[in-house]
């Protein structure tokens, strides 16, 4: 149990949370929950106008809508899904190396390294995308889904990278050396002595990079030119076409996967080991 | 239970002129427990960490029982390492620690169970499976380290200063340990440290390596009484070294003309005597017997440090506090030299 958690129990037990602590959960709540409140709302009325504080009528149209097979609301969450995952899956593959050389090692030109590493989350998106249609369209790329994926890369990446970094410098290789003397193999050590070790920062490190890509807008947009449809670009199309009630509907599943993620996560973000020390004090 | 040797082993860490070791050579006999000794940065986990398999040699070969072992990747090789920071993996019990290397060599896990709990019994931790590392105090997390490379069995156990993170008193206990252990299982230990007296009590033999060259091969007490050269003589705390020529027997110098052991190089120009083997008060010997001048007298506690001076040489001499206490300051003192005790460098 960390010093944190004995001291929020103790006062708990004591006299229930202070003053300012309530302050806190309170605008915090308030600040996640009540922007999706309309939302929800909207995704169940027929009929809603302005001076009215509730709906003057309901129903589930919307929700039959966002259901039935005419519609492309779960295609693209399928597409949405898969996107993301993938995004996910690729990062991992570079970002791990990528934070473990960082994190590990000192070379020469690192700090010009790590300056690109973050460019990406500096430089603005739409002027990279733009400077990246003309290369993808040479490509064959452009239109296509792995030209998203790759395209998602670029914003997903960096915190990969950046959260693999956090974790490898409070790390000791030398526990992978004792692995192998004591009889592992390459793929074994990894197994049973890295994996573990740096697993709650890859989750964290996934979580970021699962929610980057699941919420790409103007890249998906622009590289998949309207013919690799994410929920974003559904969801955009009807706020912009005016219909509030299905805009309601697809939102409270777009935030879905965020919420469950969040959880999740929350209960790794606990988890007592240095990797996860080292996260808390970025 | 193998034969290590090591042949004209030599490694350059990339980028760096001078070699962090050179020109090793060593026969480790097979069975015994053997310490590597040097200064900190004397290249001395170099060639362990060449041994296990985690660092390639520049040039250089290294034998197991007469089979180059180079090619073999560390987890192939049988030579199990013991690290300075125990480093047990953390999200094991000591049980799951202890049983690892049996885990990757896909025994049983009835097998493992029996061998594990053995082994804990062995290192005097029985019934400790169940335990954290981080529940475990730092020389029980020692203990478990040792229990989960001697559990293997491995042709050459290699320890890279286990003790030196304990405290004095528990070190005391882990090298009685350490010795018990080797005698129950008979493991060839090669053994790394930067403290004499640990190597000197652990240790059938010592290695001493200096600035990444191998300077004597030698049993403990050949180190202290026939040092190979004056850098060795001085890191066994030798201080005494008195310039003059040997003739016939005899070392000819500021301090008499003294006679040697038979053993001692004739070509040396250096003579070396170590302060505990010199014989201060009433001495009826003729042979190495002079009168010197006490200058100074300092207590160290379990024994007195004297300096001394004949003509224009000083040297120092230990005795037992009680025996010192007497002798005064600025006043004269025959000297006794034994002839065993003497030794001359080249």
């Amino acid at each position: 149990m960390t010093m944190v958690e004995i001291r929020i129990r103790a006062e708990i037990s004591r006299d229930g949370l202070s003053g300012p602590t309530w302050f806190a959960l309170v605008l915090l709540i308030s600040w996640l929950i009540l922007p999706l409140i309309p939302l929800a709302v909207w995704s169940i009325s027929r009929s809603w106008f302005f001076p009215d504080i509730t709906p003057s009528a309901y129903s589930l149209r919307a929700w039959r809508y966002v259901f039935s097979s005419t519609s492309e609301v779960l295609p693209a969450l399928g597409v949405t899904t898969l996107i993301a995952l993938c995004a996910t899956l690729l990062s991992a593959i570079i970002g791990l190396p990528a934070g473990r050389a960082l994190g590990l090692y000192q070379f020469r030109g690192k700090s010009a390294v790590e300056l690109l590493i973050l460019a990406p989350t500096i430089v603005p998106g739409i002027a990279v995308a733009l400077g990246l249609h003309v290369v993808f369209l040479n490509l064959g790329l452009a239109g296509s889904f792995l030209g998203v994926l790759i395209v998602h890369l670029i914003p997903t990446l960096p915190y990969m990278v950046l959260v693999m970094a956090g974790v490898f410098a409070n790390y000791n290789p030398e526990i992978e050396a004792q692995a192998r003397s004591l009889g592992a193999d390459p793929f074994q050590t990894f197994y049973y002595v890295t994996l573990p070790a740096i697993l709650p920062g890859l989750l964290i490190g996934s979580l970021f990079t699962f929610l980057v890509s699941w919420s790409q807008y103007i890249l998906t947009l622009l590289i998949g030119g309207g013919r690799v449809v994410t929920l974003p670009l559904l969801l955009f199309n009807f706020a912009s076409a005016g219909r509030n009630d299905i805009t309601g509907a697809i939102s409270m599943i777009y935030i879905l996967p965020g919420v469950v993620l969040l959880l999740l996560g929350a209960r790794h973000l606990t988890g007592r080991n240095t990797a996860a020390e080292s996260l808390r004090q970025i | 239970m193998t034969n290590v040797s090591l042949e004209n082993l030599t490694k350059f860490y990339p980028g760096e002129t001078m070699p962090a070791v050179k020109n090793v050579s060593l026969q480790v006999e097979s069975g015994s427990l053997t310490a590597l000794l040097g200064p900190s940065a004397c290249g001395k986990s170099t060639i362990l960490k060449m041994i296990a398999g985690l660092l390639a040699p520049t040039s250089g070969n290294i034998r197991f029982d007469g089979q180059s072992i180079l090619r073999l990747p560390p987890d192939r090789r049988d030579a199990v390492m013991v690290f300075q920071n125990h480093l047990l993996f953390p999200y094991m019990t000591a049980g799951e620690n202890v049983g690892f290397g049996l885990k990757m060599r896909h025994r049983t896990r009835k097998e493992i169970t029996q061998a594990v709990s053995r082994m804990l019994e062995l290192v005097q931790l029985a019934g400790m499976e169940q335990r954290k590392p981080s529940q475990l105090s730092g020389g029980q997390q020692q203990r478990v380290a040792l229990a989960r490379a001697l559990v293997l069995r491995p042709q050459i156990l290699l320890l890279d200063e286990p003790f030196s993170n304990l405290d004095a008193n528990l070190r005391l206990e882990m090298q009685q340990l350490l010795i018990s252990l080797h005698q129950k299982l008979g493991t060839t230990m090669l053994f790394v440290t930067h403290d004499q007296e640990e190597a000197v009590s652990l240790s059938s033999r010592i290695a001493l390596v200096l600035e990444g060259t191998l300077r004597q091969y030698a049993p403990a007490a050949t180190l202290y009484d026939q040092p190979a050269d004056r850098e060795v003589a001085k890191f066994f705390g030798a201080k005494n070294f008195i310039p003059g020529n040997c003739t016939d027997g005899y070392f000819e110098c500021a301090l008499g003309c003294l006679a040697l052991p038979e053993e001692a190089s004739i070509a040396g120009k250096i003579l070396t005597f170590r302060p505990e083997n010199v014989i201060l008060g009433t001495a009826r010997n003729t042979e190495n017997s002079f009168q010197a001048t006490l200058m100074s007298k300092k207590f160290l506690g379990s024994q007195t440090r004297l300096e001394l001076r004949k003509d224009a040489v000083t040297f120092q001499a230990l005795l037992a506090p009680h025996i010192a206490e007497p002798l005064m300051e600025g006043s004269p003192v025959s000297v006794h030299l034994p002839r065993r005790s003497l030794w001359v460098l080249g």
